[in-house]
């Protein structure tokens, strides 16, 4: 059966960045991405909250921190080899920002199966709908494309 | 716009020049005798004149020469300066920015009105009246226009047309405009001869006899008509003179995009500059030298490096912080003359003075500082001073003082303006505050918080809005522009004896010295010009959550803060933990640090808005082995130890 056929599809343009947190397979929009950096010395903010409590230092700006898992409640992992943090700029309540996410494992640049997603169903995820922009497909693996500016802005004072 | 445009520079060099004016005309003001300042007005306005025609300016250039004619005659001693001409003046002044700056049309009524009122200014002493001063209004009611084109032949008989200009300005000719349509195409031009004719406008009190006594010497082939032109079409003459001869180059010049900021710099100071830059460059060598050298490295010679390159660094820093420091008298300059127009509009008497005028601080600070010192000079003027009946019915001196100074301790300067007024009353900013919801009607309050009512935002006691202040939208906007600044707002307010507000402003905006501190397994920094003393916590208070936290320094109880709580650390705590006191003012708080680290030179980088909202921190730095640390908010650790201690006095009154 052809999963298409009953949930709309949006067309995804341009090459997408994927990555794993936890067993999941995330993708980001290439050309927001700036770098990729091994995890650097991270500064915890107290009472900061917890998917944006650290900072870091790239190349003499002071970046936020944040952590996927805690938006899409996932396992936290330690850190180990593989772990990088991913610098990107993305335009948060009309004002560009700097922004670093936390991966366990970055994969890929590649276009996602057939340049579409699908709009994430109401049930039977553990996930708000409206953070993630679409699930797509690359191989044999579920990819979530989440809304970052959606996300990020929920946390902009 | 770039920087080598020379009718920028012209402006910015004009803008000066105007400042200047106004100053020496305020100085002249209050000091009408003084032929100094007389002759420095005189050629301030000669300079303006001048270079603004030659960059095209005209109109600025004729009706500076109004004014300038005008005050030649009290430098003539055949008029003296009054307080009236010193006003007209300064209105004239006024009129003169505006002309410079082309996105403001020109008001030609308003200049008419300034230039009749000059006259009238100089006319009034009773000295005779002779020619210049009368022209300036003449040229207004009537006037006479003159055409002449001389022969071709004039130059190389030995005349020069400037010279006839020259004695035609003298008879008060204005809107001069030179006649190009006959002038003959490159390659037909023959240099010697004069291609051009003239068109101006001559007062009507000016005869033929004295425009013939000009062209004595060339009358022969020369063209020359003269016209009597109706007043009413003399005023549209002018005009229509006015948009040939200046419009156009204005529709020329490109529409008001935002002027490229400069910075005026000593020489000596980028002297300084490079010397350290050569030094560095040297050092730079050393050290490639010693990297390319094969084998063990001297380590001796590498230390030594690195200690000049540190040295340098640091030195380099300086310099550079210092290029971007600026004084704040020209700051203040500014207020002398929004002081003196208050004092008209009020009809009060104010004598104004300003102390500390050579202090240096950051040019953006001085930059975002004018707008709230206009507030509070404002609200100094309309609410705090007295008229001057009820001054001296309450045993003042009739005159009102408002004071400016600024004074530099240690890393902060401190800019009070204060006032001999009529003081707060704190009755009506408490009525104001209840009727408006602010506090409850039966909230105790210290004096200090009543009087930081009057930031809040919408809080304004005047009972009547005025034209100058009382909208309520003023001592709020004050704050939250010296907040920005990192800056803090004090103040002290007598009764019936004045009030006094102190801006306490970081010198640097960029780079301020911190004291690095460790809670758990965070570095934290902490600006070190707040840093009032370092203790070591008694060992009776060392374990924590008894809910007693006042200490006892030489007699004095200071609230402490735990950090290790409040940053919710679970890391071993240190054995002999410290406090450090931090304070502004008579406020201080002891902040519980598990170790001083030492001091640093941080560069501070605004926090993200994802934290920006936490207050507990006021930037990040990077510290030397590229880790990030925070830097505390000592404005805001203060506010909370004054909750705890409000909270504590009504535990106490209980």
């Amino acid at each position: 059966m052809n999963a298409t056929s009953f949930r709309t599809a949006k067309a995804i343009e341009g090459r997408m960045l994927t990555f794993d947190i936890g067993s999941e397979a995330f993708a980001i929009r290439a050309d927001c991405v700036r770098e990729i950096l091994e995890v650097p010395h991270v500064t915890h903010v107290p009472g900061a909250p917890a998917f944006v409590n650290a900072l870091i230092n790239v190349r003499g700006t002071v970046a936020p921190l944040t952590d996927l898992r805690i938006a899409f409640s996932l396992d936290s992992a330690k850190h180990n080899e593989d772990t990088r943090v991913i610098v990107i700029e993305e335009l948060i309540h009309e004002t560009r920002e700097t922004i670093a996410i936390l991966a366990d494992k970055v994969n890929d640049v590649c276009e996602l199966d057939g340049g579409q997603v699908e709009q994430a169903p109401a049930i039977g995820t553990r996930w708000r709908p409206e953070l993630i922009e679409g699930i797509g497909r690359k191989g044999d693996r579920f990819v979530i494309v989440p809304d970052i500016a959606r996300i990020m802005g929920e946390y902009v004072s | 716009m770039s920087g080598s445009d020379p009718v920028a520079a012209f402006r910015v060099e004009a803008f000066e020049l105007l400042d200047q004016i106004e100053n020496d005309l305020l100085d002249l003001g209050q000091d009408l005798g003084n032929r100094a300042l007389v002759d420095a007005v005189f050629r301030g306005l000669h300079t303006l004149k001048g270079s603004g025609s030659m960059f095209g300016f005209d109109a600025l250039a004729s009706f500076t020469h109004h004014c300038e004619t005008a005050f030649d005659r009290v430098r003539k001693g055949q008029a003296r300066a009054t307080a009236a001409l010193v006003g007209v003046i300064l209105s004239a002044r006024d009129q003169m920015r505006a002309l410079l700056d082309e996105t403001i049309a020109p008001d030609e009524a308003a200049q008419a009105a300034i230039l009749a009122a000059l006259q009238a200014a100089v006319a009034d002493d009773g000295a005779a009246t002779t020619a210049p001063a009368a022209d300036a209004a003449n040229v207004i009611e009537d006037a006479t226009r003159l055409t002449f084109r001389l022969a071709p032949s004039a130059m190389a008989n030995g005349n020069n047309p400037l010279n006839l200009l020259g004695e035609l300005r003298e008879l008060g000719a204005t809107k001069v405009c030179a006649d190009l349509s006959r002038l003959p195409p490159l390659d037909q031009l023959v240099p010697g001869e004069c291609h051009i004719g003239w068109t101006m406008l001559l007062p009507a009190s000016v005869t033929r006899d004295d425009i013939e006594d000009v062209f004595m010497f060339v009358m022969d082939d020369m063209e020359l008509t003269l016209e009597e032109l109706e007043p009413a079409s003399a005023a549209s003459e002018i005009i229509a003179v006015a948009e040939t001869g200046t419009a156009a180059p204005s529709q020329a010049r490109t529409p008001s995009a935002p002027a490229a900021e400069s910075v005026r710099v000593p020489a000596e100071r980028l002297d300084e500059l490079m010397n350290r830059v050569g030094e560095l460059v040297i050092a730079q060598s050393r050290l490639a030298q010693i990297a390319a050298q094969g084998g063990t490295i001297n380590e001796i010679a590498l230390r030594a490096v690195s200690e000049d390159i540190e040295r340098l660094s640091s030195e380099l820093r300086d310099t550079t912080m210092v290029l971007r420091m600026m004084q704040v008298g020209g700051l203040f300059g500014r207020f002398r003359r929004l002081v003196h127009d208050l004092a008209q509009e009020t009809g009060k008497s104010i004598e104004f003075s300003t102390e500390g005028e050579t202090t240096e601080v950051d040019k953006t600070v001085i930059e975002r500082l004018a707008d709230p010192m206009v507030h509070l000079i404002r609200n100094s003027c309309d609410h705090g001073l007295e008229t001057a009946e009820q001054r001296i019915a309450n045993g003042k001196a009739g005159t009102g003082q408002i004071m400016i100074t600024a004074t530099q301790t240690g890393g902060e300067v401190i800019i009070t303006v204060a006032d001999d007024g009529r003081g707060i009353n704190r009755d009506a900013v408490r009525a104001k505050a209840e009727a408006q919801g602010l506090i409850a009607p039966d909230a105790v309050l210290a004096d200090q918080d009543v009087l930081q009512l009057i930031f809040h935002p919408g809080f304004s006691t005047a009972a009547q809005v005025t034209n100058l202040s009382g909208r309520g939208v003023g001592m709020d906007v004050v704050k939250k522009t010296i907040e920005g600044l990192r800056g803090t707002i004090r103040m002290t307010s007598v009764e019936g004896q004045g009030t006094r507000i102190m801006l306490h402003l970081p010198l640097t905006l960029a780079i301020v010295e911190c004291m690095l501190v460790r809670v758990g397994s965070g570095c934290y920094a902490i600006p070190l010009s707040a840093v009032e003393e370092c203790l070591e916590l008694p060992a009776s208070e060392a374990a924590g959550g008894k809910s007693r936290s006042f200490l006892d320094v030489r007699g004095e109880l200071i609230p402490f803060l735990r950090m290790r709580e409040a940053f919710a650390t679970d890391w071993p705590a240190e054995l002999h933990q410290k406090i450090v006191i931090v304070g502004a003012g008579d406020t201080r708080v002891g902040l519980v640090i598990d170790q001083i680290i030492g001091n640093a030179q941080t560069v501070i980088k605004p926090l993200s808005r994802f934290h920006a909202g936490l207050g507990t921190f006021s930037g990040a730095t990077i510290l030397g082995d590229g880790t990030v640390a925070l830097i505390l908010d000592v404005g805001n650790l203060l506010a909370s130890a004054q909750r705890q201690s409000a909270t504590r006095a009504v535990g106490e009154a209980a």
